[in-house]
């Protein structure tokens, strides 16, 4: 691959403590100087991007997706999913182990991270906790890591039996790789489809609780606790998608208190509330639900004062047809992956004043960390140069027709956003430009 | 707030006429509906059938129903319509079509109406803006029941203040009426459109009932809206009782003590006697006798149950006349 020149940009890049005007030279998949304005003004390159006015900044990352490949490959394929991260400023993205077969074994995860399957950006897995995600057995967490897992999960469902999420947190912990928990206690959301409260009541839809999400959360927090004082690991709990204050609250406390925890937001639950079901729009229904204001204003309280760790898109595609059915009936789950940015930008940096640095360390320093994402997530020398340039100036508005993925899924088509993305670039390669 | 909202109003997207809420109705609305009641009730024969001669309404049945189907469909035919009912038991949709290409296939053969009755909440928006067509909800999951509430109108205003006073409405018409609505709140789609619609026109709503059955979210339902878990004490303020079937198919899991709840709950003659002895009583029905309502009460001089029924044959020839742009809505619709 050809060296790239990236000139004139403004470098943020918060693993390095850097938001100043850099040249930076790409050059063998790697960042090979980043240097002064001007000072790499000898080096020829096959390509030179003129990045005045624009944010240089380490690629994003995103430690929760749906590809739906294999099995559910009419709704979205490593490729139409990963060709729509790069168009929303994604280098690395974390598949989520739901598919149709459940990815639970390393012939699967292999198959999955196989180049054959055409991913444009760099494709990470969690497999599956447990076989099949059941909730009844631990899959083979070492020879998983050892094959490239970077963490376990049955997103889509908890963990919910005490002693298998125990289990899994100490075998993850031998691992060095996190759980990352979907915190639902199912017990309590059976034929619900919205979050609960007096707009569930006027709608006639059964509600998801907040208890449902905190309960889990406190679940396992207290193994957490318990783990570290009985077997002398230190397990690390990543909880996905935080929708309730109530969440953020247990999560703040058991940071306090010192345990591995880290956390996760999604882009709809900081700039959705549970309004958006309007008439049943199934394009509002996910799993947690969009809930009522203060948590919504909660969870940007949470990443600007950093009890959340990273922004996560949830990314899920669904065709239109099972879209276009009753509310109760339609699946959970939006697209994500090209909106997220612009979200983030519109309402965190300017609706509610969120630096510029803050937004990288959330979509992608920190994001890079929580799975162990070695070389990425940073644009110091050596590390992987993977790159997004952005306008985070433009404001325009999203439409689904020009999405990558395969599907349709979003409530924020027509939707305004804030910040463009230029170019981006996984491992020296421009894989989106504008 | 511009942070919330997300994909625009689809409100435009419903044909004219459709009826899925009562929310959807402004209190015009509501009086011209009650209007054209009134003016169908008394037609002759001849005049009635002439309004929807040569249209054609389908009925789609996702769940049993007795008085409302019957009703919708002698509405339909005591107006001229033709109509072809279908139900989930009899048809494609046991083959697992979507209720999208039911609809669809309705309206290639003709249908300019429907009539839906489906146990999930919001199924009749589906419809409505798959299809195109105007919908009339005839009771969606645990959501609305708009012809419900209107017939419970009609019946209020009639046995209130007298026939001629039933034919309009406007925002105070119904000052001064405290309606009390007891029992399975949490799963009834009548208590939700009556306690949405009867406050629009100047009536006190009285929510009764257990906290498992009637939580407090039901406040947010609008104004002028109270929960009061004793029943006598609700009775005693009330000119109106609305009585409610538990509905057991609904419950999922939830226990009740059924001989605790008919202490608490029941109307019966002594309780009515006692507290609310001029008060009307209604009942949606199916009613379960012996549960939430003795016999003598629902048999009883103060019980307008029946006239419910009547009324709502009337009130839904009014709505298919206004969902097909016929009788005095011809050319009025926008």
């Amino acid at each position: 691959m050809s060296d790239i020149l990236i000139l004139n940009g403004r470098l943020i890049d918060p693993a390095n403590q850097t938001d100043a005007h850099r040249d930076l030279l790409l050059r063998g998949g790697r960042v090979a100087a980043v240097e002064a304005p001007g000072q790499l003004g000898s080096v020829q390159a096959a390509k030179t991007i003129d990045a005045a006015g624009l944010i240089v900044a380490p690629g994003l990352v995103d430690v929760h997706v749906h590809l739906r490949e294999p099995g559910q490959t009419y709704k979205e394929t490593i490729t139409t999913g990963t060709a729509a991260a790069a168009a929303g400023g994604y280098t690395s993205v974390v598949a989520m182990p739901n598919t149709v077969p459940v990815n639970d074994t390393v012939e699967k995860l292999q198959w999955m991270l196989d180049d054959e399957r055409g991913s444009v950006i760099k494709l990470f897995a969690m497999p599956a906790a447990t076989i099949g995600s059941m909730g009844e057995r631990l899959t083979d967490f070492e020879a998983l890591r050892r094959q490239g897992a970077v963490g376990f999960t049955d997103d889509g469902k908890p963990v919910l039996e005490d002693h298998i999420m125990r289990a899994a947190l100490i075998a993850a912990a031998r691992a060095e790789v996190p759980v990352s928990q979907h915190a639902e206690d199912t017990r309590l959301t059976g034929g619900c489809s919205m979050n609960a409260g007096p707009m569930a009541f006027r709608l006639g839809l059964r509600g998801m609780p907040v208890e449902a999400e905190a309960r889990i959360v406190e679940r396992d927090i207290q193994l957490l606790r318990e783990i570290e004082r009985s077997e002398g690991l230190r397990p690390h709990l990543h909880v996905q998608h935080v929708s309730t204050a109530r969440a953020i609250h247990e999560i703040q406390q058991a940071k306090r208190e010192g345990l591995h925890v880290t956390c996760e937001i999604a882009p709809h639950h900081f700039a959705l509330n549970e309004e958006a079901v309007g008439e049943y729009n199934t394009h509002a229904k996910m799993n947690p639900p969009l809930r009522a204001e203060e948590d919504r204003l909660q969870m940007i309280r949470a990443l600007v004062d950093g009890v959340a760790d990273c922004i996560a898109t949830d990314h899920a595609p669904h065709a239109v047809f099972e879209k276009k059915q009753e509310f109760e009936r339609a699946p959970n789950g939006i697209t994500g992956l090209e909106t997220a940015l612009g979200l983030a930008l519109r309402v965190l940096h300017r609706e509610r004043g969120v630096s510029l640095t803050r937004i990288v360390e959330l979509m992608s320093t920190t994001p890079a960390t929580i799975p162990s994402l070695a070389g990425r997530g940073s644009l110091g020398v050596g590390h992987y140069a993977d790159v997004v340039v952005f306008d985070a100036t433009e404001e325009w508005a999203f439409r689904v027709d020009d999405s990558r993925s395969k599907s349709r899924n979003t409530p924020f088509d027509g939707s305004p956003m804030l910040g463009k993305v230029r170019y981006t670039i996984c491992e020296g390669r421009i894989v989106y430009q504008e | 707030m511009q942070t919330v909202s997300a994909s625009a109003s689809l409100t435009s997207n419903y044909a004219p006429g459709s009826l899925l809420s009562v929310n959807q109705l402004p209190v015009a609305d509501v009086s011209a509906i009650l209007s054209e009641t009134a003016r169908v009730a008394s037609l002759a024969h001849a005049e009635r059938t002439a309004i929807l001669r040569g249209r054609t309404i389908a009925l789609l049945f996702y769940e049993s129903s007795t008085r409302t189907r019957t009703s919708f469909e002698l509405a339909a035919k005591s107006l001229g319509a033709t109509t072809t009912l279908v139900s989930d038991k009899s048809s494609s949709i046991e083959k697992g079509e979507s209720l999208k290409d039911t609809g669809l296939t309705l309206r290639a053969l003709g249908a300019e109406c429907i009539i839906l009755r489906h146990s999930s909440s919001g199924a009749p928006y589906v419809l409505a803006r798959e299809t195109g067509l105007p919908v009339l909800n005839a009771g969606d999951g645990m959501h609305e029941h708009p012809s419900q509430a209107l017939l419970d109108l009609r019946t209020i205003l009639t046995r209130l203040q007298g026939a001629a006073k039933a034919a309009a409405v406007n925002e105070r018409s119904l000052d001064g009426v405290t309606v009390t609505i007891t029992g399975d709140i949490f799963h009834s789609r009548v208590a939700r459109s009556n306690a949405m619609l009867l406050p629009r026109l100047g009536a006190r709503v009285l929510l009764c009932g257990p906290p498992r059955l009637l939580p407090e979210d039901a406040l947010g339902l609008g104004p002028r809206i109270e929960i009061e878990r004793d029943f006598d004490r609700a009775l005693v303020q009330s000119q109106v009782v609305m009585m409610l079937r538990i509905q057991k198919e609904r419950l999922s899991g939830m226990e009740l003590n059924l001989a605790d709840y008919i202490g608490r709950y029941q109307l019966n003659g002594e309780r009515l006697l006692t507290y609310a002895p001029s008060a009307l009583v209604l009942h949606p029905g199916p009613m379960i006798r012996g549960l939430e309502i003795s016999d003598d009460v629902a048999d009883g001089p103060q019980s307008a149950i029946e006239e419910q029924v009547t009324h709502g044959l009337a009130t839904r020839s009014a709505l298919l006349a206004r969902a097909l742009n016929a009788g005095s809505f011809k050319g009025s619709n926008k």
